[in-house]
């Protein structure tokens, strides 16, 4: 180009303006987007409309008429679509966070066991982890709900412990606590303890600071804990009865039962999820560089407190988001949970609803959005954790 | 050069984005024609009604249905492909007419037929619903079921007849569903439930599956109507005509005392003018339904007439050994009935 | 800490080499890791000897029914009988060469992609990932060139895993690189599109994807355009993977240095070309552990066809158990079929980590 004079090149056309071209790239897909869009939900009216298919949200209100397995809120027959919704979607999370939670304690054990200068604790930690994340999740709900706990005796063959709990195909039948006049007075007692013991940690954190003295929190919470609610039911009694679970004709009557789904599904998730949350927090705690560890040590610092004050806050950067992608994996999986006839959101409401009201496009939809929502809520609460802890940085 | 690249990706998406919206022309016969099968929706297994054997070939009534359905459009029975089904997916696969028909033991109820987008063509089989127990548990009534588990097939109109049963009797129940009949069955075998509840043929089909069928036993008590019978998309009234025309053409030959045997020698010989109508020896009766003159005569030869297929699949040449019962003609006092071919 | 003696002209002590020096050091370096050791061993005994016990040493092998399972351990009898059906599906016997034939040939043609000496490698790689579909088509379904037709719906088994799972990644390849591409752009309309698109695949179970492709999109599209439903399953993994790798690839341009878009840019290069001949080249190379760790997730959700009634291999066997025949024998169907997906995905699961030792040493600075 021997233009050097500034003046345009006089080619002219809009089109070798980078701007325009951008500008012009950009309504065109925008208008691709929107056309693909229309084309779909056009095609979508047409045939609602030509085969009588009734849309729109309506069924929620209907009742819905049939039973379900397991519900934390009132449920029952005559109860509608929308409750079933609900019910479903308690379940989901039931399954999500029992799942969360365990698998982060196992994940973090088997990730520091990893790491373990014990040879062989090492080793098997590294099988455990090589095993179970590459085995698919489904399969491995599928082996503990139909191979292993389809092994378990009938309910009168029950494995019972003192007549209390009882372990069966059924499922794991344990007392259940009722509420008596005296529960008030009880969780006001552990409520004023919880607070009690709250205000002496941050005194006893104040004091450290100005004047390096160490007051025991730990026990003197500990005392609180047990004295107040202690006290409450000396004075008022029992805050529960318990109702204990009895064979009456076929199944087991009163208590609570932990149903074999809901066990099956909880232990795999738990179980894969650990595998891969295992390898996170190896590499988290491997990405502190060697450094750190030695600058902590030369400072003098005990390795409990080198752990906790150096390695740990460190290793978090690294850890938390792929964690909270282990987290987003674990919540999606619990939809497999439809497989071995879980209620979850998955089974109830985008198998059994769809089926019984035929109305595919609205019941998926709204089981897509829920896990969307999910997802984001998810992401976003751990975005805010992970900036908070980036903050320690620097 | 840029600049023609841009307009060749202008034109492009243009084209994507103004494509041309279909014109819904051609009916499902069409169609059918001119991809030169018919299209079938069946179960993922259920003996009797439709199933694979171990040579990967289909069976059972749902399926002859089907194959009468293309004797009656191709005059070859074996111009059918089959798509199994789960119960989820039925519907669906009805109303977006990916499959032409669907024969998969459905029941016939007002809110599918009006509300769903779908016809039902007739009655295959009068079935009700009953319970299969373990005969360890002692119990010989469904009266006395109070406080069972009870594994149901979700998303069936089972589910919905158990929870008015047991409400209507004062009795508590725990669900335990499946997507799959087959999960029902191996929960009911394991222990998971004491009783499995489902349409009685289905009860007789899936007790053979059990690994000692003589331990269980199926309850007298049938507690709803469940009549099944083919379904196809609402709205293509010359399609329903033909699927609906293929039953009745079946139990018409029943009563005319046609079978696949003697039904060739029949048409050229018979004198009865229900024969010659119903096999295209006189009038031009194939001609409304837009197929051919011998649509039904090739339905009675290939497939069978309605006595035939029940016997074959069902009844008593077959392992579930199930009664005519309610599925007899209505001459020997059944409920199977067909208007005339005239 | 172990105490230090000072004795150096003398030989070590016997503690302080060989296995005993080993053994002290790795297990019982401590009291508490003395305890640990013992619990892992403890832990060892109660497991393996009667896995072990239950899978060779107690298990049946010969026959051809379940009376051939009497010693009370595993019965591979179950696993040996319906083992075509689990490799196959119901694919007709006697054509079944032609699946043998395919995966030859995908072996065959890969071999020169991993071979260092092979020059022109990219060439190559595109060719073969553009004519290896078609053959593989043809060879698979047939209907042409004399071969009979098979049915998609005859498919099963190992093969249907196999398709769905590399026919996903293939098809999710282009769409996620543009995804990436879309998402990095400077026009925001685009990249408005692109998140969202990423995001909402990301977020949403395979399940529902699934249930959408086999209940839902065929009420999307106009009538008389009905796709087959294993065409719709892969649609569906396809728009699902492709979310995930477009994730993949942008971590792999994120990491080019901006210096090499400006000598592009320098050079003259437009967008494509830029993209084409400098960055994508260089951003993929990096994230190929990326994609396989993918393809990984991928094979293992292929198990999840089961949902909408598709026979892979997971299906295939849990079939088998529960045919009254073989009542009783899920465990085994079970770790069979968790054997066969966990030779696939640890094997490519060391590839992918070879790789990445590979790569990293060539950028480290």
């Amino acid at each position: 180009m021997h233009n050097t004079t500034g003046v345009k090149p006089s080619s002219g056309s809009m089109l070798t303006d980078p701007k325009a071209r951008a500008l012009l790239f950009q309504v065109l897909s925008v208008c691709t987007v929107v056309g693909i869009g229309w084309y779909l939900f056009h095609n979508t009216q047409t045939n609602l409309a030509q085969r009588g298919i009734t849309s729109g949200f309506g069924f929620l209100n209907n009742t819905a008429g049939f039973g379900i397995l397991q519900s934390l809120i009132e449920f029952s027959p005559t109860d509608t679509y929308g409750r079933v919704f609900f019910i479903g979607l308690l379940n989901t999370l039931l399954v999500s966070v029992l799942g969360i939670f365990f698998a982060t304690v196992i994940g973090f054990i088997i990730g520091i066991a990893r790491l373990s200068p014990n040879w062989l604790i090492s080793r098997l930690a590294a099988v455990y982890i090589e095993i179970f994340r590459n085995i698919p999740p489904l399969l491995q709900i599928f082996f503990w709900y139909f191979a292993v706990l389809r092994a378990m005796p009938g309910p009168r063959d029950s494995f019972a412990l003192s007549d209390v709990f009882f372990l069966n195909i059924r499922g794991l039948y344990v007392p259940e606590p009722t509420a008596t006049p005296a529960f008030w007075a009880f969780a006001l007692a552990l409520l004023l303890a919880l607070g009690g013991a709250w205000e002496l940690a941050r005194r006893a954190r104040s004091l450290k600071i100005t004047t390096g003295q160490e007051f025991p929190v730990f026990f003197s919470s500990l005392a609180l804990l047990v004295i107040l609610p202690g006290l409450s039911i000396l004075v008022f009694g029992k805050p529960f009865t318990w109702t204990l679970p009895e064979l009456r004709g076929f199944n087991f009557v009163g208590g609570m039962v932990i149903i074999p789904e809901l066990f099956a599904i909880t232990l795999a998730l738990t179980i894969y999820t650990a595998a891969f949350i295992a390898e996170t927090v190896r590499s988290g705690i491997q990405s502190v560089s060697h450094g750190q560890t030695e600058a902590a040590r030369s400072l003098g610092l005990r390795p409990k407190h080198m752990l906790r004050l150096v390695i740990i806050p460190q290793a978090m950067r690294v850890i938390i988001p792929p964690l909270t992608s282990q987290y987003l994996n674990l919540v999606k999986n619990s939809s497999l949970a439809a497989a071995i006839g879980y209620p979850d959101l998955v089974s109830l409401f985008a198998g059994t609803v769809l089926n019984q009201t035929g109305q595919a496009i609205e019941t998926i939809a709204i089981t897509m959005s829920v896990y969307l929502a999910i997802s984001l809520t998810i992401s976003f609460l751990m975005n805010i954790y992970n900036k908070r802890i980036a903050l320690i940085e620097r | 050069m840029k600049a023609a690249k841009t307009t060749l990706i202008a034109a492009a998406v243009a084209a994507t984005a103004g494509l041309s919206l279909p014109a819904h022309a051609g009916t499902t016969l069409d169609a059918v024609l001119k991809k030169g099968f018919v299209q079938c929706g069946v179960s993922d297994g259920l003996p009797g009604f439709s199933y694979t054997d171990e040579k990967g070939q289909y069976k059972g009534i749902d399926v002859d249905v089907c194959r009468g359905v293309a004797a009656a459009v191709f005059g070859d029975a074996s111009k059918v492909r089959f798509s199994p089904l789960t119960a989820k997916e039925r519907f669906t696969a009805v109303q977006s007419g990916e499959v032409d028909v669907l024969s998969r033991n459905t029941t016939w109820t007002s809110s599918r037929d009006a509300g769903m987008g779908l016809s039902f063509t007739g009655v295959t089989y009068y079935d009700g619903q009953g319970f299969l127990v373990s005969t360890k548990i002692g119990v010989k009534s469904a009266k006395e079921l109070d406080g069972a588990s009870v594994c149901i097939q979700s998303g069936t109109t089972t589910e919905l007849n158990l929870t008015d049963y047991f409400r209507a009797n004062g009795m508590k129940y725990t669900p335990i569903t499946y997507d799959k009949s087959d999960e029902t069955v191996k929960a009911l075998e394991a222990g998971r439930c004491d009783v499995l509840t489902s349409d009685q043929s289905q009860l007789y089909a899936q007790r053979i599956k059990l690994g000692n069928p003589a331990d269980f036993i199926v309850l007298p008590e049938v507690i709803s109507k469940e009549p099944l019978g083919p379904v196809v998309r609402q709205g293509d009234d010359e399609w329903f005509n033909i699927v609906r025309w293929t039953l009745f053409a079946m139990v018409n030959a029943e009563e005319l005392g046609l079978t696949s045997g003697n039904v060739e020698e029949q048409a050229k010989t018979s004198a009865n003018p229900d024969v010659r109508r119903l096999l295209g020896a006189e009038g031009e009766y194939g001609k409304d339904l837009k197929l051919q003159k011998d649509w039904a005569l090739q339905i009675v030869k290939q497939v069978g007439n309605y006595g035939e297929m029940f016997e074959r699949n069902v009844g008593m040449g077959s392992e579930l050994k199930i009664a005519r019962g309610q599925n007899a003609l209505w001459n020997v006092g059944g409920l199977q009935y067909a208007p005339p071919v005239r | 800490m172990t105490t230090h003696t000072f004795k150096p002209s003398l030989p070590p002590p016997p503690m302080s080499v060989g296995p005993a020096a080993w053994i002290r050091a790795n297990l019982f370096s401590n009291w508490f890791n003395s305890l640990l050791t013992f619990l892992a061993i403890y832990l060892i005994w109660i497991l393996i000897p009667p896995v072990i016990k239950w899978a060779f040493i107690d298990a049946d092998w010969n026959g051809t029914s379940r009376d051939a399972c009497t010693s009370g351990g595993a019965c591979w009898v179950f696993i040996k009988v319906r083992f075509s059906q689990f490799m196959y599906g119901f694919y007709p016997e006697h054509l079944r060469w032609r699946v043998d034939l395919t995966v030859l040939l995908a072996i065959a043609g890969s071999i020169p992609l991993f071979l260092k000496a092979m020059p022109k490698k990219l060439p190559y790689g595109l060719a073969f990932g553009l004519i290896y579909p078609i053959v593989a088509w043809v060879l698979l379904f047939g209907g042409m060139f004399g071969l009979a037709e098979v049915q998609t719906s005859q498919w099963g088994g190992l093969m249907l895993t196999l398709v769905i799972a590399t026919v996903g990644i293939g098809g999710a390849m282009p769409l996620g690189i543009l995804l990436a591409l879309g998402r990095r752009s400077h026009m925001p309309a685009v990249r408005v599109i692109c998140v969202t698109f990423i995001e909402f695949w990301r977020g949403v179970p395979l399940i529902t994807v699934l249930f959408m492709s086999s209940v839902m999109l065929p009420l999307f599209l106009p009538e008389q355009m009905s796709f087959d439903k294993l065409l719709r399953a892969l649609i569906a993994v396809m728009l699902f993977e492709a979310a995930y790798i477009a994730e993949v690839v942008r971590g792999g341009l994120q990491a080019i240095p901006k210096g090499q878009y400006e000598a592009a840019g320098a050079m003259g290069l437009g967008y494509w070309r830029m993209m084409g001949l400098v960055i994508l080249p260089q951003a993929l190379k990096l994230v190929i552990p990326g994609i396989v760790n993918t393809f990984i997730a991928l094979f293992k959700d292929t198990s999840l066809v089961i949902i909408i009634g598709l026979f892979d291999l997971f299906n295939s066997i849990h079939q088998a158990t529960v045919d009254p025949a073989w009542l009783g024998y899920a465990t085994e169907g079970y770790v069979f079929a968790a054997l066969v997906f966990w030779i696939f995905c640890f094997g490519m699961s060391r590839y992918s980590m070879h790789i990445e030792r590979k790569l990293d040493r060539g950028h480290k600075r």
